[in-house]
């Protein structure tokens, strides 16, 4: 139980500390990796909750795919960083009535009695839950109770990625491109070509 | 809660932890050195070489003479680089090339964590490679490192997607993500013959993913000096070697768990299955790095378009077809493993 206790709260205090170094480091960059220890340590809590599906998705999705990106591009713009934060108090209180709202909602979900009793159950179908792995129980809800919801997000992801290919598609004239299979087809009969060439003439 | 309690519950499970921990990671070093002395030597038979041959009898113990002088030579960090960032790039590669040894079942039970979701682990562990590579090209602050970190990055994403949909291939097979049952499940027969195909995908991606030749194009040495690693010497570009060959005889086990049943002798008849599983095993992981580094020593680089339209354009399409085909036959004949 020690190890148990122990391990929640490295993860959770390093999850805590580098969400917060997210925001105040200087560089975005470092920034961007604090969000990746954020993003590790958050799927080493799922796994001592016993979710360990979940745990092992946000490794590989969130870190694995989309935070490279996220690297990628913060590590190609050549932003003036001071200049960014020179409008930190204005926009202070702004950030500041957002957070404290968001505290209070979460609060008043927290302390209704409904919420702790577990009211989510009622409209919820939870699927048994004795030895089974959880991979096979969130397949076994997702893929039968949820089946529309679920075709509907990878519809919603779809359009997004048909939406990109648009904006970034165009024709841009003169670009040589190469045939594949004529390439592969090519051989010394048919890539040299001979000719006899006369004594101070040239081609 | 006295210290006697603390010592059970606290010091004694962590310490076997420790224990299991070194008792797998001492081995993977060791046969680091090992594989790359066998790199330099095959490469050697095959351009008529002798390889190294000085160091130890038949030249064995020259990596451990090369790692000494490495560890020796002086740490240089550039005055421009991000000096955490680079110190921690190396680090974050070895520490991922190890970690994925925790879910590896050597033979039935030999396995540190005998987790549901081993398959995912590993699949988590490689795909954070990546980030060893970006620190490093982005701290070393230089042109030639950061190029190769921008390819890397996108090679390694590129090539991973195909990985996924072929390890998809093989769970719609066992009906599990667990390591070990994903062996079990080849006892009748290897899944590298009923998936040839997704097999060599598989290797294929594995290359690329270890950014292997023919798909070395990060560290690409005839045009852009060492690639991502231009910059690093002594102990940091240690731990960048090591990490690489660990995650080679890491991307090996991976390959024969999945499709070379895994400690599971080729025939369960009576020579072959006196042998223990883990000797079986470890055969099998030599057998897939021999094929590592003769496909080096075979073939010329790719160029980077050519890199880009095998992983897009003819694995991405075929693992998806494959996965296609795999739940379709699974479900005509009503063959679905381990169904609900």
């Amino acid at each position: 139980m020690y190890l148990y206790s122990f391990t929640f709260y490295i993860f959770s205090l390093v999850a805590v500390l580098s969400a917060l170094m997210v925001i105040s480091a200087k560089n975005p960059v470092h920034s961007v990796l604090f969000l990746i220890l954020s993003f590790v340590n958050a799927s080493g809590l799922f796994i001592l909750l016993g979710a360990e599906f979940l745990a092992m998705i946000l490794v590989v999705v969130y870190v694995g795919a989309v935070a490279v990106l996220f690297l990628f591009v913060v590590m190609m713009l050549d932003i003036n960083f001071v200049k960014l934060r020179e409008g930190f108090l204005q926009y202070l209180p702004f950030g500041a009535l957002l957070g404290i709202v968001l505290i209070i909602e979460l609060g008043i979900l927290f302390l209704t009695k409904s919420f702790s009793e577990n009211s989510l159950t009622n409209f919820v179908q939870l699927p048994q839950i004795n030895d089974v792995e959880n991979t096979k129980l969130i397949g076994k809800v997702l893929y039968t109770d949820y089946f529309y919801l679920f075709q509907i997000s990878g519809l919603i992801l779809l359009v997004a990625m048909v939406g990109s290919i648009t904006l970034t598609l165009r024709d841009r004239g003169n670009v040589k491109r190469q045939n594949i299979s004529s390439q592969n087809f090519i051989d010394a009969n048919n890539a040299i070509e001979k000719k006899k060439v006369k004594l101070g003439e040239g081609i | 809660m006295n210290s006697f309690s603390y010592l059970n519950d606290l010091f004694i499970p962590g310490g076997i932890i420790i224990a299991q921990i070194l008792a797998v990671l001492m081995p993977v070093l060791i046969s680091v050195a090992f594989l790359v002395y066998a790199e330099r030597k095959v490469l050697a038979l095959i351009q008529l070489r002798r390889g190294p041959n000085v160091v130890g009898p038949f030249g064995i113990l020259q990596s451990f003479a090369d790692a000494l002088k490495l560890l020796t030579k002086e740490n240089i960090v550039p005055a421009n680089s991000n000096k955490i960032v680079f110190l921690l790039a190396p680090i974050i590669t070895m520490v991922l090339s190890l970690a994925g040894w925790a879910v590896i079942p050597f033979a039935p039970n030999w396995v540190i964590a005998d987790i549901n979701v081993g398959i995912m682990y590993l699949f988590a562990v490689s795909s954070l490679g990546v980030y060893g590579i970006i620190m490093a090209g982005w701290a070393s602050n230089s042109q030639y490192p950061f190029l190769g970190a921008l390819r890397s990055a996108a090679q390694m994403v590129s090539y991973e997607v195909s990985i996924g949909f072929v390890i998809i291939t093989v769970l719609l097979c066992v009906g599990s993500l667990n390591l070990s049952k994903i062996v079990e499940a080849q006892e009748t027969v290897w899944f590298a013959i009923p998936l040839l195909p997704m097999f060599i995908v598989f290797f294929i991606s594995a290359l690329a993913e270890t950014n292997r030749l023919p798909f070395d194009l990060p560290e690409d040495e005839s045009t852009l000096v060492a690639g991502f690693f231009t910059e690093y010497s002594s102990a940091s570009f240690v731990l960048f070697f090591l990490g690489e060959y660990a995650s080679m005889i890491l991307m090996s086990a991976m390959t024969v768990i999945l499709f070379m049943g895994g400690w599971l002798p080729p025939f369960d008849i009576f020579p072959l299955n006196a042998i223990p599983g883990v000797i079986w095993f470890v055969i099998k992981i030599i057998f897939i790095l021999f094929l590592f580094i003769w496909v080096r020593g075979t073939f010329p680089r790719y160029r980077y378009d050519q890199l880009m339209r095998l992983g897009w354009k003819i694995f991405l399409p075929l693992s998806l077809l494959w996965v296609v085909l795999t739940a379709g036959f699974l479900i005509t004949f009503d063959m679905v493993p381990n169904s609900l």
